[in-house]
This record gives structure tokens, C-alpha cells and sequence, in this order.
């Protein structure tokens, strides 16, 4: 790895951010909502709430209309962004309104095709300029991401890629050597929903990944999401991980709750995070 | 010069292709690719798979002349390969017995599957029953609705059919449903998906387990006629039954390879699945290929009045071959779709599905191109008996009373004949109401 590699990777903001949560608490809250629900104004004004009510780190997802990875509320919720016009640029309108009024590192979810029809090296000076941190990408992986991977490089964005309970060693090292702010870690072999349990495969999974070298260093860590919706549930995954995501429990209380409602239910999570 | 267009073994096929899937699926993909290539180079999983063929499809399918509709094609010598004969009406069961015998191989014991007109749905729910497996169908609401008789189908047979509700409500997001189910079912599931599209090594294996149809064809044209054709014609959804009949002749220079595309109302309208002569390149459904999009990258809706070919994406050996030039892909609207649907009924007395009427219709364009000394061949990829209520609504030639009447009697028949039915009659009987009631 060249130097300036390096020096990239130890001031990742992600990565940073959840460093200092690990030393003064439990862990960090990572929340997530999609950008331009149910409105590009309301969704702004949501994720400052969030950040204002203890989420550490924002994960904004960028409505597609093929969401493979998402179960029916993430996918509600973003259809109905599409419906009213959500467009890309939005997102970078979002990222620079939220990051003047709060200073959470901001990440964007993003499946592959919209990226790749903005132009990679584009999108990622674009969110450079907006402020953002970088990408969680769920339908690219290390051996597909050679493109993105280049243009992070370049421009010191974070990258977050993702690990699976099926996931051999060998691909786990790759997410390892690969992600940078932290390596995402799913949670149970499904789409994004809240459920009762998470599952027990999460703690094997981190276990995993700190066998094959995933450190809580600043330039990455294990974050476990997927199935996270409660403040226990949030403590338990951060006994042994270094943050906790939660997605689906979010876009439920800001859709049935408006954004008081997703700043009540932040608040609340947060509470998981202490020692 | 003979070229080697044949040996693509991908991910890649030039520039399209590749794998762009979540993580939580790497590892079955893996497998998957795994136990094909130990499947490829094991001759009793060839010699199984003949045998089913032979003793279960129907292979190898016939090829017929088509004298009378070939006058309205400038003269031209038509050829057909009558796919529609197989088993389960379509050429759908090829890839459906090769994947259930590899998901076997490999301790799967449930198949999901997703389907746009029900062929594949139908075939899928075909080999569960045959191997003893538990299947469940993923299909848009709309084309439950324009199917309804393909439904019940797969209902009789066994599988569960579930309507996907999301997005588009037709076979895109259908294929997105299966996505997440496998995701969240892997252990046990394999996902057959039903044509040359997805991460690789679907559109390898998929072309593979349908290349059987060309390679009958070209021998029986040759002995036919003691030439090859002097071009190759096919429908294109995702493109299965088109790259199993062009991939025998990849490699013959003068034989010319033509793939039809739906354009629905136009290809002028909005109302079009035209992906190859409207789309761009991009990532759909885990891989690389030409796509209907906007500019935004977000997947366009698709129309057709066939639901099989009623899809924004393609396989991406088809995106290649359209970009070094060697198979061309024309758009087909509906009326000329159903013109030809008629004309071969008329002529010929067979019934094609709607989807393959595409490739009729291209062949007349094609057959008045080239006149009276050339010889096409086309994939008659289905039988039109799924087709007949649109097709008898299209043309209306539908005695909509009778036929509610004889939906009534049959359903009544069902229910004393099924054992513990009452539950799938009402909702067979619901469907078909709702597929009456839909309008054209
Ligand atoms: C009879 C028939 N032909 C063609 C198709 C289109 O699929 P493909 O392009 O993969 O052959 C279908 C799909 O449902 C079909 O049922």
C-alpha cells in the first residue's frame, strides 16, 4: 500500500467517528434514511434530527428502482421518492444542507447503476464538493469495484463494502483491505426490515472479521445492520461490534411520525450506545 | 475466416457481462458456477439431461416449412423450429431441466423462479413436481392478470404463485422479488432464473442448456435443404431462446443472426420494450448490458402486449453481439406482432405465442428483403394457447359470455376434483375474473 494511501485511510471521517465513539461509549449509532422522503426538504430536515438526537453517522439512501437489497418498508419509502421526482442531484443538494447544519460524517447508499450513469469519477468529485464521506455500496463488491475503488483513491472518499454470513475468509480479508470508515456487516441473510432477533450469525460474523485482521483503528471497523431496531438491540450488537445501523425502524417513525417522530425514535436508540 | 464467437465463456462478453450482486449472494453464485463447471465436464450429467430430453421435453423438436405464410414474406423459404411443441409449450424447459438437475446435484430442495408471460414460471413448477421439489413462482400483478390461464397452470402443478406487487408490477420486478427471496432462502434455494440475463454464470449456463436448439436446427435445415439458412430470426425478451438458436451459427460467417425486440405501441411512443435499439449501457439485475433507462440511471418501464418479452434489459451476450456487429436487433411493434400471430395461424394452422409472433412478423419484413431465393429460420419459441384470451380479445373473436359461463363450469369441476382445493379454486377463480375484466 504507497503512502498516500495511508494517510488516507488514517483521516477517514467515518472512520474516525467511530473510533471516538468506541472510546467514550459503547459503540456508534449509524441511522439511515433515504434522500427525498417524503419530501427533499423534510428528508434534510430528518437527518439533521437525527444527528442532533445521537446518530454519530448518516447513511443516506439514494432512492433506485430496482432495490434488490431492501425489504417493503425501504422500498415503499423510495418508490414514493421516485414517484415525486427524486432526482440524483438531490443527493448533493442533501449532503450540503445537512452538513451546514450538523457535522455527522455523511455516507450515501447507493446501488451501482445510477453511480455509474452519473460518471464515477464525476460522482465522486461532485460529492466531495457537496461534503459527503463517501459510498456503502450494496450491489458492488471489491472484485467488481475496480472503478470506484480507483476513484475513492483519488479522492480520499470512504468506501464501505459489504460482508455476509456466507462469506468465504478470503473475501472477508478483500472487504477488509478494501473498505475504508468501516466494513458493513450484514446482519442475517436477508433484504433490510426490522425483526425480533437479530441474528446470532452478526457476532460470528465480527468474530470472523477480527480473525482476519479487521481492526477498530480509524480507518475502519464492524458495523452490524440489517433486522436493528430497538435500543437493546443496538446495545447487544455493540457488546462486540463498533456500531450499530439502523434503517428500517427510522423510515417507519419519520413516515408514520414525521420528523418529530424520527428524532423521538433516534433519541431513544441512542440510549443503546451508552457504557 | 472462421471466427471463434462460440468459445465466450464469460463473465465477460466485451465489455458486458460481469457480476454486480450483494455480497450475501457471492457465495451461492459460487456454487452455482462451481457445480456447473464440475456438471460440464461430468458425461453422465450430459447423457441425464439427453435422456430427460428425449424421454420427457420431447427433443429433439421438429422443424417445419411454412410454404403458405412464406408467400406473405416476399416468397421467401420459412423454416420453423417448432420449440412450441416441447413440453410445457416453449423453450423455457431446456435451461428449466439442466438448472433443476444441477440445484439437485448441488441439495437444493426448493426452486424459485420468476416469470413474465408464465412459460418459465410453468416449466419451473414442471420440474419441481417431476423432481419432488417445493417451488414458488414470482410474478408481476399485471401479468398474473394477462396470464391468468398460466397461473393456474402452475397452481395445478403444485408451485405457489406470488404477485409481485412493487415497482412496475411486471417481469423487472419480478426478478427483483426472486432476488430477495434467495437472499433470504440460499440454504435451500437455487433461483432458476429463466433466461440469459443476471450475474454471471446465469447468461453462460442459460445459453448453454438452450444452444441444443440451434445445433438440431442446423443439421436439420442442412439436411432440409443442403445449405445453411441464409439467416437465422428470433424474438428477444432477455433473450434465451435467441441466443439458443443463433449460438450454432455464431461462427457462420454468411449466415446473417436477426433479433427482435418488442416495440409495443413504438418506438417512438414511450410504450416500447426496444432495449438493444433504445437503450444504453448500464448495470440491471447483477449485470452489464444495454438497458432502458433515464438519465439518471433509474430503470425505465417496459411495454409489450407480450408479457415474455415485456423486460427494460437483455441478456448481455446479446449486448455484445449487437456491438461487434454480428447479430442485428430490429424493434417488431404489437400490431405487427399480431398480424403475423394471425397469419400463421391462418396459414399454417398453428397458433404461436405472442412473443414468437415477433419474430414472424420479422421474418416477413426480412423474407420481402431478401426475396424468394433466401431461407430464414425461426425460433417458434412457444405455442399461443396462454395467448388465446388476449389474442381472441385483440382480434374480437372472444365470445366473452360463453366463456365466463365455461370459467364457471370448469371451476366447479375443479373444486370436486381437487383434493383440499377450496382454497386455490377461489383464488384461481379470482384471478381469471380479474383477467376477464382486464381491458386490452
Ligand atoms: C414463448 C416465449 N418466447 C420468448 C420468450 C422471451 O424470453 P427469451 O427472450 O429469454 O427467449 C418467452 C418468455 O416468457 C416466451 O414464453
Amino acid at each position: 500500500m504507497s503512502e498516500a494511501t495511508s494517510e488516507l485511510r488514517a483521516t477517514s471521517p467515518v472512520g474516525s467517528v467511530i473510533q471516538a465513539a468506541n472510546a467514550t461509549r459503547a459503540g456508534a449509532l449509524i441511522g439511515y434514511l433515504p434522500v427525498g422522503f417524503p419530501n427533499l426538504q423534510q428528508s434534510i430536515d430528518a437527518a439533521v434530527a437525527l444527528v442532533e438526537n445521537g446518530v454519530d453517522v448518516l447513511e443516506l439512501g439514494l432512492p433506485y428502482s430496482d432495490p434488490v437489497m431492501d425489504g417493503p418498508v425501504i422500498q415503499k419509502a423510495t418508490q414514493s421518492a421516485l414517484e415525486s421526482g427524486f432526482h440524483l442531484s438531490d443527493a448533493f443538494t442533501a449532503v450540503e444542507a445537512i452538513r451546514a447544519r450538523v457535522d455527522a460524517p455523511i455516507l450515501l447508499m447507493t446501488y451501482y447503476n445510477p453511480v455509474l450513469q452519473y460518471g464515477i469519477e464525476r460522482f465522486a468529485t461532485d460529492l466531495v464538493s457537496a461534503g459527503g464521506a463517501g459510498l456503502i455500496t450494496p450491489d458492488l463488491t471489491v472484485d467488481s469495484g475496480a472503478e470506484w475503488i480507483s476513484a475513492s483513491e483519488r479522492t480520499g472518499l470512504d468506501r464501505v463494502f459489504l460482508t455476509a454470513p456466507t462469506s468465504t475468509d478470503e473475501r472477508l480479508k478483500l472487504a477488509i483491505e478494501n473498505s475504508r470508515g468501516f466494513v458493513y456487516v450484514v446482519s442475517t441473510m436477508g433484504v433490510t426490515g426490522a425483526r425480533n432477533d437479530v441474528d446470532a450469525a452478526a457476532r460470528t460474523l465480527v468474530d470472523r472479521l477480527r480473525a482476519n485482521g479487521l481492526e477498530t483503528d480509524g480507518s475502519s471497523g464492524a458495523c452490524v445492520g440489517i433486522g436493528i431496531s430497538t435500543p437493546d438491540q443496538v446495545a447487544e450488537v455493540l457488546a462486540y461490534a463498533d456500531g450499530a445501523i439502523v434503517g428500517s425502524a427510522l423510515v417507519r417513525a419519520l413516515s408514520e411520525d414525521g420528523v418529530a417522530g424520527v428524532a423521538r425514535v433516534a433519541r431513544s436508540l441512542a440510549t443503546g450506545t451508552t457504557r | 475466416m472462421t471466427t471463434h464467437l462460440r468459445d465466450e465463456q464469460g463473465p465477460f462478453f466485451g465489455e458486458f457481462g460481469g457480476r454486480f450482486m450483494p455480497e450475501s449472494l457471492i457465495a451461492a453464485l459460487d456454487e452455482i458456477s462451481a457445480a456447473y463447471e464440475e456438471a460440464k465436464a461430468d458425461p453422465t450429467f450430459a447423457a441425464e439431461l439427453a435422456e430427460l430430453h428425449r424421454t420427457y421435453t420431447g427433443r429433439p423438436s421438429i422443424i417445419t416449412e411454412a410454404p403458405r405464410f412464406g408467400e406473405h414474406a416476399g416468397g421467401a423459404r420459412i423454416i420453423l423450429k417448432r420449440e412450441d411443441l416441447n413440453h410445457t409449450g416453449s423453450h423455457k424447459i431446456n435451461n428449466v431441466l439442466g438448472q433443476a438437475l444441477l440445484a439437485r446435484r448441488i441439495g437444493k430442495t426448493r426452486l424459485i423462479a420468476e416469470t413474465g408471460a408464465g412459460q418459465h414460471g410453468v416449466a419451473t413448477a414442471t420440474a419441481a413436481a417431476l423432481f419432488g421439489m417445493k417451488c414458488v413462482v414470482y410474478m408481476g400483478e399485471v401479468d398474473t392478470e394477462r396470464q391468468a390461464l398460466n397461473v393456474a397452470r402452475m397452481r395445478l402443478l403444485g408451485a405457489e404463485v406470488i404477485p409481485v406487487t412493487t415497482g412496475t408490477r411486471t417481469l423487472k420486478d419480478a426478478l427483483n422479488e426472486a432476488f430477495r427471496d434467495w437472499v433470504a432462502n440460499v440454504e435451500d434455494t437455487h433461483y432458476l432464473l429463466g433466461t440469459v440475463a443476471g450475474p454471471h454464470p446465469f447468461p453462460v449456463m442459460v445459453r448453454d442448456f438452450h444452444k441444443v436448439i440451434g445445433e438440431e436446427a442446423r443439421e436439420q435445415v442442412l439436411e432440409l435443404t443442403g445449405a445453411l439458412p441464409d439467416a437465422v430470426v428470433a424474438c428477444v425478451g432477455g433473450g434465451s431462446n435467441a441466443i439458443g438458436i443463433f449460438h450454432a451459427f455464431l461462427d457462420d460467417p454468411d449466415v446473417k443472426l436477426y433479433g427482435y425486440e418488442a416495440a409495443g405501441d413504438g418506438i417512438d411512443t414511450l410504450r416500447h420494450a426496444a432495449t438493444i435499439t433504445m437503450g444504453r449501457p448500464g448495470v440491471l439485475h447483477g449485470s452489464r448490458s444495454i438497458m432502458l433507462q433515464d438519465s439518471d440511471g433509474q430503470t425505465l418501464d417496459s411495454h409489450s402486449i407480450s408479457a415474455g418479452l415485456d423486460y427494460p434489459g437483455v441478456g448481455p451476450e446479446h449486448a455484445w453481439l449487437s456491438s461487434i456487429g454480428r447479430a442485428e436487433y430490429l424493434p417488431i411493434t404489437d400490431a405487427q406482432a399480431m398480424s403475423a400471430f394471425r397469419l400463421l395461424c391462418q396459414t399454417e394452422g398453428i397458433i404461436p405465442a405472442i412473443e414468437s409472433a415477433h419474430a414472424l412478423a420479422g421474418a416477413i419484413d426480412l423474407g420481402r428483403e431478401l426475396g424468394p431465393d433466401a431461407t430464414i429460420l425461426v425460433s417458434l419459441s412457444g405455442r399461443g394457447d396462454k395467448d388465446v384470451e388476449t389474442a381472441g380479445r385483440y382480434f374480437g373473436v372472444l365470445d366473452e359470455q360463453a366463456l365466463v359461463a365455461g370459467t364457471r363450469e370448469q371451476n366447479a369441476l375443479d373444486s370436486n376434483e381437487l383434493i383440499d382445493g377450496a382454497v386455490e379454486v377461489d383464488e384461481l377463480d379470482r384471478d381469471l375474473a380479474q383477467g376477464m375484466g382486464t381491458e386490452r
